[in-house]
C-alpha cells in the first residue's frame, strides 16, 4: 500500500474521525448489556421500578446512538475510500495516457484495463471495509487482553505469549498469499486479453471455425485463473483456523496453569471462569483482525500493480527550451537513426527538409520504415541518433502540448470511437460546428449528409456500423477539423475508390494551401503532386524528388508506376 | 472487426445508452429465478455440498463442545487451594487439545471445500458466458462495448463468487444457531417469544424493504463499472491517437465523469447497503431492552423466577447474534443479486439460430455458389438486397465493386451466413445454406478480411491458426507465398516471435501478410477477398496476387476490391451503390452499358491522367 500512501495523507484526518465515530458506536454498543446486568443484578432484586425504567431508557438512547454512529461511519468510510479511488484512478489513467508506445506495448492494453478498473476497485473495497471493521475487532481484542492482566497477569501472560505465534502465522500467509494474489491479477488480464480477442476477431473465428478452439483456449485461462484463485484461498484460509487453534491451545494451558496457581493458592477459581469469559471475545476479536489481515493481502497485491504503473518513470521527457535555428525549413529530419527493439534499424541516417505548405509523399513496401517517419515526426518514439526539427526546433524540445496542436494526424486503422458523428469530428476538441461541418466536407464525408440525424448520428464501439471507407473520411475530417499546421496521413486513404480519393487531394490542394502535409500511401496517384516523395526500402532511402525525376532516376518507383499507372490488364 | 455496414446505422445504437437498466438479453429476470439459477450451478456440485454440510454440522459440535470440557475442568479446580483433582483437569486439558486441534482441522477443511464449490461456481459461470459469447450472433459485439462484456466476465463473476463462498456458509450456520435458541426460549418463557414475535416480523420486513431499496443501487454499481470500463478499453487502445492530438486532459475529463459516476455508484451502493447492519443491530437492541424491562416488570408481580429471567435474556441475546447476521448477509446478496442479473443477462443473450436439426455436413464442396431471389435487410423496413440473382460458377471469379459505403460486405455476410437471408436463399451446390451445419459451410470458405486480426500468441500459431496440426514446413511454405517469409526470418525470435497486442515492431502491412499466409493454408473451394491487399505496398500486392491466383485456381472466388484493374478479368462483376445491387455483368457488358460501372471506372482514369 505504500505506493497509495499520498493518496491516503489526505484523508488520514477525516479517516481518524470515521473511527473514533465508529469506537463512540462500539462502546455504546458494549453499553447495552452492562446496563443490562445492573437491571438484572442490582435493580430487579431490589424492586426499584423507577430505576428499572430509567435504565431501560438508558439502554434505548444507546441503541439509538449505536445505530447513528454506525450508520455515519460506515457513509463515511464508503466516501472517503470512494474519494481515494476516484483519485488514485485519474492519476492511473493520466499516467496511462501518457505512457510512451513503447511502455504501452510492454505493459498491454488488457493489463492497464485491468489495473485501472479491477484492481482500483480491490482498493477501494479493501479501504471501506477496513475502516468499517478495523476499529471494533482490535480494541474489542486490547480491552479484553487489558481487562485479563488487570486480574490476573502471570495467567493473562500464557495468552499473551500466544499473539506473537499468531502473528508469525499471519506474517507468512500474507507474505505467500500477496505473491499470489497478484499472480491472480495477471492471470486475469489473460483472461481479459483472450475475451478481448475473440469479441474483435469474432468474424475470423466463426469464418475459420474456430469457436471450439477458442472456447479450449478461454476453458485454459479460466482454469489457471481458478487454480491460483483457489491457491491463494487455500492459504489464506489458513489463517482462521490457526489463529483459533493458537488461542484454544493457549486457554488450554491458563486451564492447566490456573489449575496449579489455584492448588497453591496464587489465585481463585472465579479468575479463570472470568477468563473463559474474556477468551470467546478476544478469540471473535483475533479472528476479526486475521481477516483484515487477509483483505490488506488481496488489497496490497492490487495497490502493487497500481504502484508500477504510477511509478513508471516519464518516457519521452521536454528538453529545455532552445532557440530556433535561423532559416530553417518547416520540417526537417537530420541523419535520423532509429529501431524499435534495438536489434536491426527500423529507419537509417534519414534526411530531408520540407517548406511550408509542402507536401512529403512516402512511398514503399509494406515494413520499410513510412509509419516510423510518422511516429518519430509526432514524437511517439525518440530517434536513436539524429535530429527532427519543426521550424527549427528540436521536437525534444517542443512542449508537448504546443507539439500536438500543430498536427492533425490520421493513422491505419485508426481508431474511431462510441459516440456521434461529430463526437469523432470534434474528438475532445472545442471546436464550432461549422469547422467541423467544412472539415467533413473537406473530407469528402458527405454521407453524413445521408446518415440519420446527421451529425448526431450514432457510431458504434469501433465503428463498426461504417464501412472501411467511411471510417477513413471520418478520421480525415477529424485531422483537418481544427486547421492543422501540418497534416499527417498514414495510407489514410487506401479504402476510398479513386474517384473519392481524387476529390480529396483537390480539395486538400485548394483549401489546405499553407498546411504542410506528409502523406503515406501505396498509390502513385495519392502522392504524385508531392513536393518531394521519398521511396523507402528497408528504413534506408532508395529513392527521393519529384514524380518526374524519381520516373528517370528511380528504377523501383518506375516499376510500382508502371504496375499502377500503365493498363489494368498488364496489372493483372 | 468488421469493416463494414454490417448492421445499417442509427436504431440499431440506441440501446446502447439507455442507461443503467440496460442489460445484454431483452428478458429481464425476476429475483426468484435468480435464486433458483444460483442454485442450479451449487446443485451440480453436489458431493461437495453436502460434504460442506457435514463438515460445518460437525465443527459446530465440536465448537460446543470445548466450553463443556473447560467447565468441567473449572468444576475439578473450583473445590480449593490444595485439593484440585489434577486428574480430571489433565484429562481435560488434554481432551480439549485434541477437541480444539480436531476442530481447526475441521475449520480448515469446510474452509477448503467452501472455496472449491465457488471457484468451481464461478469457473462455470465464466464458462458458460464465453460458451454464449461465441454462439452469439456478430452483430451483438457492435452493440455492446467490449469493456462492459469484460466487465462482467470479471468483476460480476466475482461479486457473486465472493457473496457464495461466504455468505451460504453464514447462512447454514445460523440457521442452525437460530433454530436451536428459539427453541430453547420457548421451553423456558413462551410468553416472553411474544416480543420477539413483534422483533422478528419487524427485522424481516425492514431487511425487505431495504434489500428493495439497495437491489436498483447495487445493479446501478455494476453497471457504472461496466461502463467505465468499456470507456477505459475504448480509450486506451486509441491511446496514441489521442497522444497525438494532444487531447489526453479532455478525455481525462471524461474519464472523471465516469470514473465520477462508477465512484459514486458505489458509495451510495455501500453506504445504503452497509445500513441493514446497525438498524437490525439496533431493533435487537431495542427489543433487549423492552425484554428486560418488561421481564424484570413480570418478575415484580412474580410471574417469573430471576433465574428464567436471566437465562431467557442469555438466549436472547444469543438469539440475535444470528438474526443480524442474516440480515446483514440479505443485504451482501443484493450486489450479488445485481451481479448474476447481468451474468445471466449474458448468458441469456439470444445466440444464432441453432443449425437445423437435420443439418447435413457440407462436404466435397465443388464451389458452385447461386443466389436465389434473395432479399434481405439489417433493419426490417429498410431493405438492403431485393430480388438478387447471381451464380457463380466452380472456379469462377465474382468482383463485388461500387463505392464506398455501398454495402459489399453485405454479400460477404449473407455467404458466410452471418446473417440469414429474408427471402430467396444462397445455395451452395445446389444445396440451400440454411440446411447445412454453420461449421462446415464456412469452413467451405477461405476469408481474408481488410482489419487484420492477430492475436496474442507466436507468429507461428497465427498463420497455423485456421490449420490445426500445421507442421513448421507448411507454415513457412505459407510465409513464403505470401511474401513475409524473409521478414520473419529477420526478426530476432523468428516464427516464435510472439505477438502482443500493440505489435510495433511489426508493420500493419506486415500484419496484413500474416492473415494472408494464415489463408494460403487454408484448403476450401471458395474464396472471399475483403479488400485485403489494401495495406500492401504495390509490389508486394502484384506477388501475392500471383501467389493467391495459383491458390484460386479451380476455386469459386469472390473478391471485394476498389481497384478495378484488379477486377477487369473477372468472370462477374457485380455493382452495389447505397446498399442496392446496380448493375451486374461481365467488364466489356458493363462498360458497354455506360453505366454506373463505367463511371466509376473512368473515374479511376480520370486520377491517373490528371
Amino acid at each position: 500500500m505504500s505506493a497509495l500512501k499520498r493518496y491516503l495523507r489526505p484523508y488520514y484526518g477525516y479517516m481518524l474521525v470515521t473511527m473514533t465515530i465508529k469506537l463512540l458506536g462500539a462502546v455504546l454498543e458494549l453499553l447495552i448489556p452492562n446496563l443490562m446486568e445492573i437491571i438484572l443484578d442490582e435493580k430487579v432484586p431490589a424492586r426499584d421500578r423507577q430505576s428499572i425504567f430509567l435504565f431501560g431508557g438508558l439502554m434505548l438512547l444507546c441503541a439509538a446512538g449505536c445505530l447513528g454512529c454506525n450508520i455515519l461511519a460506515n457513509r463515511m468510510s464508503a466516501v472517503s475510500s470512494g474519494k481515494i479511488t476516484l483519485a488514485v484512478r485519474h492519476d492511473l489513467f493520466r499516467k496511462l495516457e501518457g505512457l510512451s508506445a513503447r511502455q504501452m506495448d510492454s505493459l498491454t492494453v488488457s493489463s492497464a484495463v485491468s489495473r485501472l478498473t479491477s484492481d482500483t476497485y480491490n482498493i477501494n473495497q479493501l479501504l471501506a471495509r477496513v475502516q468499517r471493521m478495523g476499529v471494533r475487532a482490535p480494541i474489542l481484542l486490547l480491552g479484553g487482553v487489558a481487562m485479563m492482566l488487570s486480574m490476573d497477569a502471570p495467567l493473562a501472560l500464557v495468552l499473551v505469549a500466544m499473539l506473537p505465534i499468531i502473528a508469525v502465522v499471519v506474517y507468512f500467509v500474507t507474505k505467500t498469499s500477496i505473491p499470489l494474489y497478484a499472480k491472480q491479477q495477471a492471470v486475469l488480464d489473460k483472461v481479459v486479453r483472450t475475451v478481448q480477442e475473440n469479441i474483435t476477431g469474432i468474424r475470423v473465428i466463426k469464418a475459420l471455425s474456430k469457436t471450439d478452439y477458442e472456447k479450449g483456449r478461454f476453458h485454459a485461462v479460466n482454469e489457471e485463473l481458478t487454480a491460483v484463485d483457489r491457491k491463494a484461498g487455500a492459504v489464506t484460509a489458513i489463517t482462521d483456523p490457526a489463529a483459533s487453534l493458537t488461542l484454544n491451545l493457549g486457554l488450554t494451558l491458563v486451564v492447566v496453569i490456573g489449575a496449579l496457581r489455584v492448588n497453591s493458592g496464587a489465585c481463585k477459581s472465579g479468575v479463570i471462569v472470568a477468563f473463559l469469559q474474556y477468551f470467546t471475545m478476544i478469540l471473535n476479536a483475533m479472528l476479526g483482525v486475521t481477516r483484515i489481515f487477509v483483505m490488506w493481502s488481496k488489497g496490497t497485491a492490487s495497490a502493487r500493480r497500481v504502484g508500477q504503473v504510477l511509478e513508471t518513470p516519464e518516457d519521452l521527457t521536454v528538453l529545455a527550451a532552445a532557440e530556433p535555428e535561423a532559416d530553417a525549413p518547416h520540417i526537417a529530419f537530420r541523419d535520423v537513426t532509429f529501431s524499435y527493439t534495438g536489434v536491426g534499424t527500423n529507419l537509417d541516417r534519414l534526411s530531408f527538409r520540407l517548406e511550408h505548405g509542402q507536401t512529403l509523399g512516402i512511398l514503399g513496401p509494406t515494413g520499410s520504415g513510412k509509419s516510423t517517419i510518422l511516429n518519430l515526426l509526432l514524437r511517439l518514439y525518440d530517434p536513436d541518433q539524429g535530429q527532427i526539427l519543426i521550424d527549427g526546433v528540436d521536437v525534444r524540445a517542443i512542449p508537448r502540448e504546443q507539439l500536438r496542436k500543430k498536427f492533425g494526424v490520421v493513422f491505419q486503422n485508426d481508431f474511431v470511437m462510441e459516440g456521434t458523428i461529430g463526437d469523432n469530428l470534434r474528438f475532445f476538441r472545442d471546436l464550432p460546428g461549422d469547422a467541423l461541418a467544412r472539415a467533413a466536407e473537406d473530407a469528402q464525408a458527405d454521407f453524413i449528409r445521408e446518415k440519420e440525424g446527421q451529425m448526431d448520428g450514432q457510431v458504434m464501439s469501433r465503428g463498426n456500423n461504417l464501412s472501411g471507407g467511411q471510417k477513413q473520411r471520418l478520421l480525415i475530417g477529424r485531422a483537418l477539423a481544427a486547421n492543422p499546421e501540418i497534416l499527417v496521413l498514414d495510407d489514410a486513404s487506401s479504402a476510398l475508390d479513386y474517384r473519392t480519393d481524387a476529390n480529396l487531394r483537390r480539395a486538400l490542394r485548394q483549401n489546405y494551401r499553407h498546411t504542410t502535409t506528409v502523406v503515406v500511401a501505396q498509390r502513385i496517384s495519392s502522392l504524385r503532386h508531392a513536393d518531394l516523395i521519398l521511396v523507402l526500402s528497408d528504413g534506408v532511402v532508395i529513392g527521393a524528388g519529384k514524380h518526374e525525376q524519381l520516373m528517370e532516376t528511380c528504377a523501383e518507383y518506375r516499376e510500382i508506376a508502371r504496375i499502377q499507372m500503365g493498363t489494368g490488364k498488364e496489372a493483372m | 472487426m468488421a469493416n463494414s455496414n454490417l448492421i445499417g446505422s442509427g436504431p440499431m445504437a440506441r440501446g446502447k445508452n439507455s442507461g443503467d437498466k440496460r442489460n445484454f438479453s431483452s428478458a429481464p429476470l425476476n429475483k426468484g429465478r435468480i435464486f433458483i439459477r444460483l442454485w442450479r450451478y451449487l446443485g451440480r456440485n453436489r458431493v461437495l455440498l453436502v460434504l460442506a454440510l457435514v463438515l460445518s454440522l460437525s465443527s459446530s459440535l465440536l465448537a460446543l463442545y470445548g466450553p463443556k470440557l473447560s467447565g468441567e475442568a473449572i468444576n475439578a479446580i473450583d473445590v480449593g487451594t490444595g485439593q484440585v483433582d489434577f486428574d480430571t483437569v489433565s484429562r481435560c486439558a488434554i481432551l480439549m487439545a485434541v477437541f480444539y486441534t480436531s476442530a481447526a482441522v475441521l475449520t480448515y477443511l469446510l474452509n477448503i471445500v467452501m472455496i472449491h464449490l465457488s471457484r468451481r461456481v464461478s469457473k462455470q459461470m465464466r464458462h458458460d458466458v464465453f460458451e454464449n459469447l461465441t454462439a452469439l450472433p456478430v452483430g451483438f459485439f457492435d452493440r455492446y462495448q467490449t469493456g462492459d462484456i469484460i466487465s462482467t466476465i470479471t468483476y460480476d463473476v466475482d461479486t457473486v463468487n465472493q457473496s457464495l463462498s461466504t455468505d451460504l456458509l453464514q447462512v447454514l450456520q445460523s440457521i442452525i444457531t437460530v433454530s436451536v435458541s428459539f427453541v430453547m426460549m420457548l421451553t423456558i418463557a413462551p410468553a416472553l417469544v411474544l416480543i420477539f414475535v413483534v422483533t422478528v416480523p419487524v427485522t424481516a420486513l425492514f431487511t425487505r424493504w431495504l434489500a428493495a431499496r439497495v437491489r436498483p443501487l447495487f445493479r446501478r454499481r455494476s453497471a457504472r463499472l461496466g461502463q467505465l470500463n468499456g470507456f477505459v478499453e475504448e480509450m486506451l487502445s486509441g491511446q496514441k491517437t489521442i497522444r497525438a492530438y494532444g487531447r489526453e486532459e479532455a478525455v481525462l475529463e471524461r474519464f472523471d465523469e465516469k470514473n465520477r459516476a462508477a465512484v459514486d455508484a458505489y458509495t451510495v451502493a455501500e453506504a445504503n447497503g452497509t445500513i441493514t447492519g446497525p438498524s437490525v443491530t439496533c431493533i435487537n437492541n431495542v427489543s433487549l431492552a423492552l425484554l428486560c424491562v418488561f421481564g424484570s416488570l413480570l418478575f415484580l408481580q412474580g410471574r417469573i423466577g430471576l433465574g428464567d429471567l436471566s437465562s431467557f435474556v442469555q438466549y436472547s441475546r444469543k438469539f440475535s447474534g444470528p438474526i443480524n447476521e442474516v440480515a446483514n448477509i440479505i443485504s451482501e446478496l443484493q450486489s450479488a443479486i445485481a451481479a448474476a442479473e447481468r451474468v445471466f443477462g449474458l448468458i441469456d443473450a439470444e445466440p444464432e439460430a441453432a443449425d437445423a436439426a437435420d443439418a447435413a455436413v457440407l462436404r466435397q464442396v465443388r464451389g458452385d455458389v447461386e443466389l436465389r431471389n434473395v432479399d434481405f435487410s439489417y433493419v426490417p423496413g429498410c431493405p438492403i438486397i431485393q430480388n438478387l440473382e447471381l451464380h457463380a460458377k466452380p472456379g469462377s471469379l465474382t468482383a463485388i465493386v461500387g463505392p464506398t459505403g455501398a454495402g459489399k460486405t453485405t454479400i460477404i455476410n449473407l455467404l458466410m451466413r452471418f446473417y440469414d437471408v429474408e427471402g430467396g436463399a444462397v445455395c451452395v451446390d445446389g444445396r440451400d445454406v440454411r440446411t447445412v451445419t454453420r461449421a462446415s459451410l464456412r469452413r467451405a470458405y477461405t476469408m481474408v478480411l481488410q482489419d487484420t486480426w492477430l492475436f496474442h500468441g507466436t507468429i507461428f500459431e497465427n498463420i497455423a491458426y485456421g490449420k490445426p496440426g500445421a507442421t513448421m514446413e507448411d507454415v513457412v511454405r505459407a510465409a513464403k507465398a505470401a511474401h513475409i517469409h524473409s521478414s520473419i526470418s529477420r526478426l530476432p525470435q523468428g516464427y516464435d516471435t510472439v505477438l502482443s497486442d500493440n505489435g510495433t515492431s511489426i508493420s500493419k502491412g506486415q500484419k496484413q501478410l500474416l492473415t494472408i499466409a494464415r489463408a494460403m493454408l487454408l484448403d476450401a473451394h471458395m474464396l472471399i477477398l475483403d479488400e485485403a491487399t489494401s495495406n500492401v505496398d504495390t509490389r508486394t500486392e502484384q506477388q501475392i496476387q500471383a501467389a493467391m491466383r495459383e491458390l484460386m485456381k479451380d476455386k469459386t472466388c469472390f473478391v471485394i476490391a476498389h481497384r478495378l484493374s484488379t477486377i477487369q478479368s473477372a468472370d462477374h462483376i457485380l455493382v452495389l451503390n447505397q446498399g442496392q445491387v446496380v448493375e451486374q455483368g461481365s467488364h466489356e457488358s458493363l462498360m458497354a452499358r455506360n453505366g454506373f460501372y463505367r463511371e466509376l471506372y473512368e473515374a479511376q482514369f480520370d486520377t491517373v491522367s490528371s
